[in-house]
């Protein structure tokens, strides 16, 4: 697993940490960016419900867009740009994919659909982070954290 | 006794007590391996009474759940009983936000549960 020649990762140097990496479309990619995602929040103070919160969410995106958006094509890569303050955690993720209409996908608490052993991925995301925007074709996502929110 | 990777498996009178090694569950090949060792104690066991003790897991994504949700089923049908302890609160949120928690038998620690057993 090797990362892209466009990995580019920037120090801000002004209290925030940036970072912009393609993911290859392969199970387990999203280790590539997690750990140190996850370092920075915690440098940056983040309490640790939310450091899960973040972990869950981002998690769940990367599967999604590797295995749903990218289908694995092993061409297609997996954009992911962060941004870690102290107050806010944004993370976008980009699929070469054809994208998806997130209010079509099934809810998952029905009464009928919650022994379904898939398909939980979007509502967490949704519930764990404060803000969450896909574009009109539906192959990017943002999502933003507040601290304690 | 089979071998096992991703869980611990002892017994506490009837029920199988399973504690997972990874304190994080969300490599796509561990949970593979996981919903393997997990469903083997049904099918080739043939443990009717299973407890699941969370203790020692800090994060586990949906991949994971689906996991549960398919041990759920098959201990389900096989006139089984499954139970939960030792859940963190982040863990236990997951659970509520996608109502698991009303599907789930999920106790406060193996104490609790193994008594709710009997």
């Amino acid at each position: 697993m090797t990362h892209s020649s466009s990995d580019r990762p920037v120090e801000s140097g002004s209290g925030s940490w940036k970072k912009q990496l393609d993911l290859p479309s392969e199970r387990g990619a999203s280790r590539l960016i997690m750990d140190e995602l996850l370092d920075r929040l915690g440098e940056h103070g983040w309490p640790t419900s939310d450091i899960f919160s973040i972990h869950l969410a981002v998690e769940e995106a990367i599967v999604n867009a590797i295995v749903h958006g990218n289908k694995l094509a092993a061409a297609k890569k997996v954009r992911v740009e962060c941004y870690v303050s102290p107050t806010i955690a944004r993370i976008e993720i980009t699929d070469e994919g054809e994208g998806f209409d997130p209010a079509q996908v099934p809810d998952c608490t029905q009464e009928d659909r919650l022994d379904v052993p898939s398909g939980r991925g979007v509502m967490l995301i949704h519930n764990f982070m404060t803000r969450v925007e896909y574009n009109a074709k539906g192959n990017r996502v943002l999502m933003e954290k507040t601290r304690g929110g | 006794m089979p071998q096992y990777r991703r869980i611990a498996v002892s017994t506490n009178g009837d029920v199988s007590v399973v504690s997972f090694n990874d304190k994080k569950i969300l490599d796509e090949a561990s949970i593979q391996e996981l919903g393997a060792e997990l469903f083997g104690i049904v099918e080739q066991q043939q443990s009717k009474s299973v407890l699941l003790n969370f203790a020692n897991v800090e994060f586990l994504s949906s991949a994971a759940l689906g996991k549960l949700i398919t041990l759920d089923r098959k201990v389900k049908a096989s006139q089984g009983r499954l139970k939960m302890c030792n859940i963190r609160p982040e863990i236990f949120e997951v659970f509520q936000i996608t109502k698991l928690n009303k599907v789930f038998d999920i106790r406060k620690d193996e104490a609790e549960a193994i008594k709710a057993f009997s």
